[in-house]
């Protein structure tokens, strides 16, 4: 029962993560129906922005405080928010008419020139780098679980960001028109939606979440390098098709879920070398037998 | 075209291992780099086959071309020494073949689920299937675990590379060019109007898998036994989309544009070498270029579908 | 009653929430010339899609030639017999016209892999009496000279000629056509009707025609079936149906193309 627990606590932390990540590919399948191969790497630049702007937020406001975490997440965030829209415009949007697999070629390049720009010596470098502490950790002790507080940090801040999320895109303004252009984006300009906008505003939020979750990422994992966010992305990309790809809701409850049997089935001995290929596994297995995913629903062809 | 497309095949085979035989007097590096070429045309031509012609995204070439060269690279290391020197060249077409063959199993594993898959639900399932296939190559001690298979024999030459890519294009190219071909393009083109016209997309979809994965199969083979290493690390992703880049290039669904584009694509990186840490992000910078520019690919002459 | 080519018996077809089709009942015997119009909406392409295989019935049967079409893929019953052309037009945008129709005829002149590989003489054979009898349907219909251009380079209702041929190179017993006239001027329309009755006549193949134009439906059509909100609501001659207080009720504040 408590390695039940403990794995619970774990996969949980791990979930949040692929949560984060799979919003953005969700959100930017929902308004442009393609998958955003670039989004895996945003969330290593965050990581890397955080990386860089430690040192000297941390001179100023103290190492491993409350106070430098927060700024570093926001201004990382803020960062990569412009760097999604600046993808967005740059690549994406000139190829708005033209067949998806044109875009999701180009999304593919886009994801290579970054992560291989990054293993240039004069840019990242490719070896691996520590990850700065951000936050003061301490290890919680109840009975036989242990947890690190980064964790329960990582879990709480998740759920305000998915409930600020869900305020967004239920209740706002904002939120409504993007509903509106991805249920239909010509009805919604021809509402006077600003599609364009609407769109680069999807990309911000989306890249902005993909930096957090990269800097929550990397508090777990032994260090950063430009080709980390092939396996977190993909894992998340993967937990928003389990989740219905499009489906905001669904994006969060396939991270949730991935993480979770990601996490127990690399806790049983002997399964944990396959904890890679279980990700895979899953995903064709949803693709074979429920492709709308969990939450979504399947859309049929006009004939 | 009056039956001779079965000479040319029959010219290019005899021209491939003429100069196999006189190779011995040619300089090693680029008679390295010509067999590179001759391998990444089988790859090409294999993909296009899935990709251009029959229009199925497939992101998992490169794990069809591992377990080729495995399986192959196995037999040759497990008898190879059990026979004697003029069996050896029996013993290489048996393993290639064998690897072919266990290939396009893969290829009709990756094939059936992906069948009612559009566009980028495909690609990611295919990259998937790609990604297991490696890391089942990197979890087998039969395969050599992470390390992978060394001291594989360089039965490798320029007529079998060459040899063998004739036969790859004769092949596709012939299937494609036909009655029966037109199948391929129809359910690429409009699966529901195919269907109503009495073409079952399921064996066209199908058959280009298993023909694509055959031959990638065999490029596989040829691979590893002309680098005599295999590791797991370089069957990802990233060859895939090595394969994938020169099929976008050459047009997809073009057979000449595509070997035209395996060839430079394979030259090019030799050429430049000096600025070989470039590499990549050149290679990405292609990509977004002819996708924004060109997405017809560079190579686009004569109509679609027709061979060289 | 002899048997019919097409029975359609009770069939219903719902999509979730939505009853698409109820209950309908149709027949088409073997080279009749049927008509099946009804407001926007009314189930009528649902029903082709119903009878060619793409739709499963939710519940009642469909029988061609007697044999039953339930699980049956839509390219089986292509080669059974069924062949149709699509609302909006579908012909393969990436081949030349010929192509679209030799396609067509690759079901059943069925070209076997081990032919296509080999190039021997049966090969060259088979292609040869393709190419042949496809430029042979082409001239027919006075496209054998497009031949060689791209199918979507064509002006439209040299368009939707094309997918009639290319459906015809199928051999079909019935061919069901959707909306055929549509984006046609008055001209075009005329000769259309014309074209359908040359096909029937020549071909010896049923047609069930949906189309909204009621001058081109009452024109060349025996009997006329009428759907609305997915419910069969009339059946009889064009006479009948021109008379029939449902059918006006069903149409009232619609916009036809023509006055009937």
């Amino acid at each position: 029962m408590d390695w039940f627990l403990q794995q619970l606590i774990n996969g949980l932390a791990l979930g949040a993560i692929y949560a984060l990540i799979a919003l953005g590919y969700t959100m930017v399948y929902g308004v442009l129906r393609f998958i955003n191969f670039a989004h895996s790497d945003v969330l290593m630049l965050g990581a890397f922005a955080a990386y860089y702007l430690a040192p000297p937020v941390a001179s100023a406001l103290g190492t491993a405080s409350v106070p430098t975490a927060l700024v570093v997440i926001i201004l990382s965030a803020a960062i990569c928010a412009v760097i999604g829209m600046t993808i967005e415009f740059l690549a994406y949007r000139p190829l708005r008419q033209r067949p998806r697999l044109t875009v999701l070629i180009t999304a593919i390049g886009v994801s290579l020139f970054i992560e291989f720009t990054g293993q240039h010596e004069k840019v990242f470098g490719a070896a691996t780098k520590p990850f700065p502490t951000l936050l003061p950790k301490k290890e919680i002790i109840v009975g036989a679980l242990r947890c690190s507080s980064n964790d329960l940090v990582v879990v709480g801040l998740t759920a305000v960001l998915l409930a600020a999320m869900w305020f967004i895109v239920q209740r706002t303004k904002v939120g409504m028109a993007m509903r509106a252009v991805s249920f239909n984006e010509q009805a919604a300009s021809l509402m006077g939606v600003n599609v364009n906008a609407i769109i680069s505003f999807t990309f911000a939020i989306g890249s902005a979440l993909a930096a957090i979750g990269g800097i929550f990422y990397s508090m777990r994992a032994p260090g950063i390098e430009p080709l980390m966010g092939v396996q977190p992305g993909l894992r998340a990309f993967i937990a928003a098709v389990l989740g219905g790809i499009g489906n905001l809701p669904g994006a969060a409850l396939g991270g949730l879920v991935l993480g979770l049997i990601e996490t127990f089935f690399g806790g049983m001995p002997g399964l944990s070398d396959y904890r890679d290929g279980i990700a895979f596994a899953l995903l064709i297995l949803i693709l074979l037998f429920r492709p709308a995913g969990l939450l979504g629903k399947l859309q049929t062809e006009k004939v | 075209m009056r039956g001779k497309e079965k000479i040319f095949l029959l010219l290019a085979i005899i021209a491939a291992m003429g100069v196999s035989c006189a190779s011995a007097s040619f300089n090693r590096y680029y008679l390295g780099v010509a067999i590179d070429v001759g391998i990444n045309i089988i790859l090409a031509v294999s993909l296009n086959l899935i990709n251009g012609h029959t229009g199925q995204f497939s992101l998992g070439h490169a794990g069809f071309m591992a377990v080729g060269g495995y399986v192959a690279a196995k037999i040759t290391l497990v008898w190879g020494s059990a026979l004697p020197a003029g069996a050896q060249p029996f013993l290489f077409a048996g393993a290639l073949l064998v690897g072919g063959i266990v290939a396009a199993l893969a290829g009709l594993a990756v094939g059936v689920p992906s069948l009612r898959l559009r566009g980028d639900y495909l690609a990611i399932v295919t990259l998937g299937f790609g990604e297991i296939i490696r890391v089942i190559f990197q979890t087998s001690d039969y395969f050599g675990a992470a390390t992978g298979l060394t001291g594989i024999a360089k039965l490798t030459n320029f007529g079998w590379a060459w040899g063998l890519a004739a036969v790859t294009v004769y092949v596709v190219a012939s299937l494609v060019n036909s009655t029966y071909g037109r199948g391929f393009i129809a359910v690429h083109d409009d699966e529901i109007a195919a269907s109503a016209m009495g073409i079952n997309p399921v064996r066209y979809k199908v058959t280009a898998f298993v023909v694509g994965a055959f031959f990638a199969g065999i490029a596989g083979g040829l691979y590893a036994h002309h680098k005599a290493v295999l590791s797991p690390g370089g069957f990802d992703f990233i060859k895939s989309i090595e394969i994938v880049v020169m099929v976008i290039l050459g047009g997809m669904g073009r057979t000449a544009g595509v070997i035209f584009a395996a060839v430079i694509l394979t030259i090019l990186p030799e050429l430049l070498r000096g600025v070989a840490e470039y590499r990549m992000i050149i290679y990405s910078l292609l990509i977004i270029g002819l996708m924004l520019t060109r997405p017809q690919g560079l190579f686009t002459f004569g109509k679609k579908g027709t061979a060289s | 009653m002899s048997a019919a080519l097409l029975e359609v018996e009770r069939v219903t077809i719902k999509f979730g929430g939505v009853t698409a089709v109820c209950d309908l009942d149709m027949c088409v015997g073997e080279r009749e010339l049927i008509g099946l119009i009804g407001p926007n909406g009314a189930g009528k392409t649902t029903a082709f899609n119903l009878i060619t295989g793409v739709y499963q019935p939710t519940s009642g049967s469909i029988r061609f030639c007697q044999k039953p079409t339930a699980g049956i893929k839509p390219y089986i019953l292509s080669l059974r017999g069924i062949s149709r052309t699509f609302q909006n037009i579908r012909l393969f945008a990436q081949m030349t016209v010929l192509d679209n129709v030799r396609t067509a005829m690759q079901g059943n002149r069925a070209q076997r892999v081990r032919d296509a590989l080999l190039r021997g003489r049966t090969f060259r054979e088979v292609e040869a009496r393709v190419e042949h009898e496809a430029m042979e349907l082409l001239k027919i219909f006075s496209l054998d000279h497009f031949h060689d251009s791209m199918g979507k380079s064509l002006p439209y209702g040299d368009q939707r000629r094309l997918e009639i041929v290319r459906a015809l190179a199928t051999q079909p017993k019935l061919l069901l056509l959707d909306e055929p006239a549509a984006g046609m001027n008055p001209t075009e329309k005329q000769e259309l009707m014309e074209l359908i009755r040359f096909v029937q006549d020549k071909f010896q193949i049923a047609v069930l025609l949906v189309e909204h134009d009621m001058k081109v439906v009452m024109g060349i059509c025996q009997r006329i079936n009428v759907l609305d909100y997915g419910r069969k609501i009339a059946e009889g001659t064009p006479d009948e149906i021109r008379a029939n207080p449902k059918v006006i009720a069903a149409y009232l504040g619609q916009e036809t193309d023509d006055d009937a």
